[in-house]
This record gives structure tokens, C-alpha cells and sequence, in this order.
């Protein structure tokens, strides 16, 4: 009698052994890509949420990797629903997330340039207020070291000397309403993975307007180039001035103000 | 049955190495004048497929020995290029111009005594910074077809503006701009004009190296030679010497210009990679993989260049 209570309590304590596991590992859907990285990649970023890969989201770059150190993506989620974040990483990279991008009162859209470490998926997720996330991406074919060589500006010396310098400027887009912004930063984008360089990165961004709206927000990570350049489209009329605030981890603040052109969209930066 | 662990690591290994190991280069060289051939090179980037044979080469045969202008990817390549151009002149090789210190026209001179390659002394400079970087590109792009190939730096400094074999003589012209140092050849008997990669003819030009006003400068002199007919650097013979010219004038200012439009009108490098290529462009092979490359080598300076500063002091 002592033993088949026993027995009746294994059995009830069984799903309670199974659960936590099952819950650690939600059913991602199969990878296209096959990447060895795909089910931690996605436990650490989509976590519960609902997965899938939709062709709705583009992400674009160019067909070689001309330069391991600097290499241009865009994630483009325009047309998809109401989007709350944006996330850009590389399975294979030592420092996977590139930018994690909440386009607040912004268009889906967000353009950089990421470190490749080695061949590896690069990949575009976003995050829709339902909570879905849809990703994209394919693989990239690099030479090695992109995160683990030195940047130009440790080697030629002077980065010190424009640290901080930033160039930018805002047009007016074909889409009512719409600005597009280019900002760029001199910043080295240290990794920590070369020897006796430490961690030295720019750590967070922000886009407000004058009132201190906030556009958009987007946390940056080391895997982003060294002197980054972000492309983004937030919602300012011709004539408004955004703001952008950064923070590097050595606590340094950078700031900028960036009026919209007050001329109509160029050609090209009108094109869809 | 059993199989020996010998027999199974030997089944393993075949499949991975039997589309690489000894395949061959063709080399098929082309008469271009008299006494000239061209082998034509793959209108492609270097890949796998083409063992990065992407390069034109030039067969000179003079009455002292057979003159090569550039040598190939490697030593494979190198070798194989020495017993075809022996084997149609019927002499030794006794002088290989390197034109400039890309790996795909210079690696091939690990087949040659060093002491018979020539080169300008900043592309002899330039090979020594940048060769091993090439070399390593070309090991992780080509595999096997790179076997035994080792950085040689040629042997020779040039100089002299011509040079004599036994009265065919070659003027050498050091140029810059695709590079910068470009070695262009003028055969004085034929009025061949063998450009190197300042040349390129309906293959788009490529810019890793490139300084595009001194490139224009140097394109400047080659149009006022005397010359007859050109062998670019890459793409088909241009029997009339003027068009290769022309068109690799014409990519580079479109290029400049489409490229300082895209970064004054706000558009990121992927979008400037995708920009239109103009419809007279559109026999150019490998465009808008140059195109890519190109946004890649000069974005950041044309940034730097256009955007205004907007920071604000530190507060």
C-alpha cells in the first residue's frame, strides 16, 4: 500500500519535472537558415513571444561583405502593422545583437552597419504590438575578424582627437509627415576582444523632438561598426528639429540637434 | 567485411577534395597583334569557379625571349601560363611586368625567378604592405587552386620609361589611380596599348584601391597616345583603343556622382547599393557587384565630406 502511494506520487510529481524544460524551450519554427545558433538565439531575444519568418520583412544588404568591419544592413518592416521593436544580429558574431531599436513614433526602419566575425546569418526581427515577432535574414559570407581585429582609429591613433564629432542631416520624406535621418558618430566601437583594448562602446540613442517627444530609442551594442552611422525615419515635419542624445559605457554623453530640411524630399530619398 | 580505418578516412576525404585538387586553368591565349596575344580572363569576381583567373594577360613575343605583362592568381596559374606562352613563342619567358599590386595580376609570379619580374617601385612597395592580407583573401576564397603559393615580391624596380628586346621595345608608362601605382605598356611596333586595370572594357571597373581624380589624370594621357588598339586589365580587346577608355571614364564620374547624390539625398549604403545603373552601363559585366564595392570604399568619406557637423559641446 506504502509503495503504490509512492508510485501515485511519482506520477503526480512527473509533469511538474517536465514542465520547466518544456517551458525553456517554446517551439521556434524550424530555421531556414539551419543556423547552430538559431533556438539560443531566439530563447534570449523572442523568449515566449510568438516566432515567425515572414518574407514581409525585408532585410537588405549588399551581395559581398566587401569589409568584415563594417558591413550594411537595413531592416525594413514598413507596411507590416504597428512595430515596437527592431532587432538586428548575426548568429555567429561573439557579440550577436548589433541594435535592439524601439521606433516609437518613427517609421520601421532602421539602417546601420554591423562587425562580421566570421560566415554567419544576419538577421532582421520585429516585434509587432501583438506581441508577434517576424524575422528575416539570410547568410553572409565574410572574412574573418571583423569583432576581433583592431579599428582603423586604434591604428592610425587618432580617434581620440574626433571622438564625439557627429555629422547628420534630416530630409523631408515622400510619406506624409515622415523625415529621414542620417547621424554619424566618430566613435572607436571597442569590443573587448582585442588584446588590451577594453570595452569601449556607444551604448544607447535617443531621437526626440523639441517638445521631447520621444521618436525613437534603440540600445547599441560593440558588433556595430566603429564610427557608426544609423539611418532612421522618424515623424518630424519639414522645418521641426530632433534631438539626439547618446551615452557611451565610459558615461561620456553625446548630443546633436538636427533640423528637417525645409525643402521638399530629394528624388531619391523619396523612392519607397 | 570490415574496412580498415585507412580505407574509411580515404572514402571520407574524396568526395570534400575531388572538385578541387589538380583541376586545371584554361588558358586559351588569343592573337591581338602581331606577335601579341591576349588571354582573356573570367568577366567575374574571383571565385571558385574560376580559380580567380579574372585577369587579362598579355603573350609578347620579342626576337630575345617571350615578355609577359601580369601573371595570374597564383602558381598553378603562373606555371601553366609559362609552358603556354614558351609553347607559342618557342622561347623562355625572360621578363613578367606586374602592372599593379592586386593579387589576381601579381600572385602567378611565385612561378618566376624574382629577378625577372618587374614592377614600379609603389606597387613593389604596395605588394609588400598589402600582399600578405591579399594572400589570405585569396587562400579562404579559392582553396586549392592557391596550393603552394607564396607572396613573392618581384625582383625588379622599373625605372627606365622604356625597355628594348632586341629591337621590339615596350614604353613604360607609371600611372596611378586604380592604384597607386599603374604600370601601362605601349608596344612601339604595333601601337598596342596594354593598360593594365586602369583599363576596363565592358566589365565594371573595381575601387578598392582606387583615387579616382588621378585615375581620370592618368585615363587623360592614355587617350592622347598614339595607339592603335587596347588590352584592358579586364573584359574583351578593344580594337579601337579609345572605347575602353571612354568607358571606364564614363563609370567612374557616374560613379562619383551617383554616389555623392545618394549620400546628399540621404540615402544609407544599402539603398546607394541599389541605386539605378544607368542603361549604357548595361553590357558591363559584374556591375552592380562593383557598384556594392565601391559604396563600401568611398560611403564613409563621402559622409565625412557632405553631412554637416551637428554636435553640440559636451554640457
Amino acid at each position: 500500500m506504502a509503495r503504490c502511494r509512492f508510485l501515485q506520487l511519482l506520477i503526480a510529481m512527473l509533469p511538474l519535472a517536465i514542465a520547466p524544460s518544456a517551458l525553456a524551450q517554446p517551439p521556434y519554427p524550424d530555421d531556414p537558415l539551419q543556423s547552430p545558433m538559431w533556438t539560443a538565439h531566439a530563447r534570449l531575444i523572442f523568449g515566449d513571444d510568438p516566432v515567425r519568418f515572414d518574407p514581409r520583412i525585408q532585410l537588405l544588404y549588399p551581395q559581398v561583405a566587401e569589409n568584415q568591419r563594417s558591413f550594411p544592413v537595413a531592416l525594413d518592416a514598413r507596411g507590416v502593422g504597428s512595430v515596437t521593436r527592431m532587432v538586428i544580429f548575426a548568429d555567429l558574431n561573439p557579440i550577436p545583437i548589433a541594435i535592439d531599436y524601439r521606433p516609437d513614433l518613427a517609421e520601421p526602419y532602421i539602417a546601420t552597419r554591423i562587425k562580421l566575425d566570421q560566415r554567419t546569418p544576419v538577421r532582421g526581427a520585429v516585434q509587432l504590438a501583438s506581441g508577434q515577432w517576424l524575422v528575416a535574414g539570410g547568410w553572409v559570407d565574410a572574412a574573418g575578424g571583423g569583432c576581433s581585429a583592431p579599428p582603423v582609429g586604434r591604428i592610425t591613433g587618432d580617434w581620440a582627437a574626433h571622438l564625439g564629432e557627429m555629422r547628420g542631416e534630416a530630409w523631408p520624406m515622400g510619406t506624409q509627415g515622415s523625415s529621414r535621418l542620417r547621424i554619424t558618430f566618430r566613435h572607436p566601437m571597442d569590443t573587448g576582444l582585442v588584446a588590451n583594448i577594453p570595452t569601449y562602446a556607444i551604448e544607447e540613442m535617443s531621437v526626440r523632438s523639441e517638445s521631447g517627444t520621444m521618436l525613437g530609442q534603440m540600445a547599441l551594442f560593440a558588433s556595430v561598426s566603429e564610427d557608426p552611422a544609423i539611418t532612421l525615419m522618424p515623424r518630424a515635419a519639414p522645418g521641426a528639429t530632433l534631438s539626439i542624445v547618446a551615452h557611451d559605457t565610459n558615461g561620456r554623453t553625446y548630443a546633436a540637434k538636427v533640423p528637417v530640411a525645409r525643402q521638399s524630399a530629394s528624388v531619391l530619398a523619396a523612392q519607397p | 567485411m570490415t574496412l580498415t580505418r585507412r580505407a574509411m578516412l580515404a572514402g571520407l576525404a574524396l568526395p570534400a577534395t575531388a572538385g578541387m585538387a589538380n583541376a586545371t586553368y584554361p588558358i586559351h591565349p588569343v592573337a591581338v597583334a602581331d606577335g601579341i596575344w591576349m588571354i582573356h580572363g573570367d568577366d567575374a569576381p574571383i571565385q571558385s569557379s574560376n580559380g580567380g583567373a579574372i585577369a587579362n594577360i598579355a603573350i609578347i613575343d620579342t626576337p630575345v625571349g617571350t615578355v609577359l605583362v601580369d601573371s595570374g592568381p597564383s602558381l598553378r596559374y603562373g606555371r601553366a601560363l609559362r609552358a603556354v606562352a614558351e609553347g607559342l613563342t618557342g622561347k623562355p619567358v625572360i621578363r613578367v611586368y606586374v602592372t599593379h599590386l592586386h593579387p589576381d595580376h601579381g600572385m602567378g609570379i611565385a612561378a618566376f625567378d624574382p629577378a625577372i619580374v618587374a614592377a614600379l617601385p609603389q606597387t613593389i612597395t604596395d605588394m609588400a604592405r598589402d600582399g600578405r592580407g591579399f594572400s589570405d583573401a585569396l587562400y579562404r576564397l579559392l582553396g586549392d587552386w592557391m596550393r603552394g603559393t607564396d607572396l613573392v615580391l618581384p625582383g625588379r624596380k622599373i625605372t627606365e620609361v622604356s625597355e628594348d628586346f632586341g629591337g621590339r621595345r615596350l614604353r613604360l608608362m607609371a600611372l596611378a589611380g586604380h592604384s597607386a601605382g599603374d604600370l601601362a605598356l605601349l608596344d612601339e611596333q604595333t601601337g598596342l596599348l596594354i593598360g593594365g586595370d586602369l583599363l576596363f572594357h565592358d566589365r565594371a571597373p573595381a575601387t578598392p584601391t582606387a583615387d579616382l581624380p588621378r585615375w581620370r589624370t592618368s585615363l587623360d594621357s592614355l587617350a592622347k597616345l598614339p595607339h592603335r588598339a587596347a588590352l584592358p586589365g579586364h573584359g574583351p580587346f578593344d580594337p579601337t583603343g579609345q572605347k575602353a577608355i571612354a568607358q571606364t571614364r564614363d563609370w567612374i564620374e557616374w560613379l562619383e556622382e551617383a554616389l555623392t547624390a545618394a549620400v546628399r539625398s540621404g540615402l544609407d549604403m544599402v539603398e546607394a547599393g541599389s541605386v539605378p545603373i544607368p542603361a549604357r552601363f548595361a553590357g558591363m559585366a559584374a556591375a552592380r557587384y562593383e557598384l556594392q564595392r565601391s559604396v563600401s570604399h568611398f560611403y564613409p568619406g563621402l559622409e565625412a565630406k557632405w553631412l554637416p557637423r551637428v554636435d553640440m559641446p559636451e554640457s
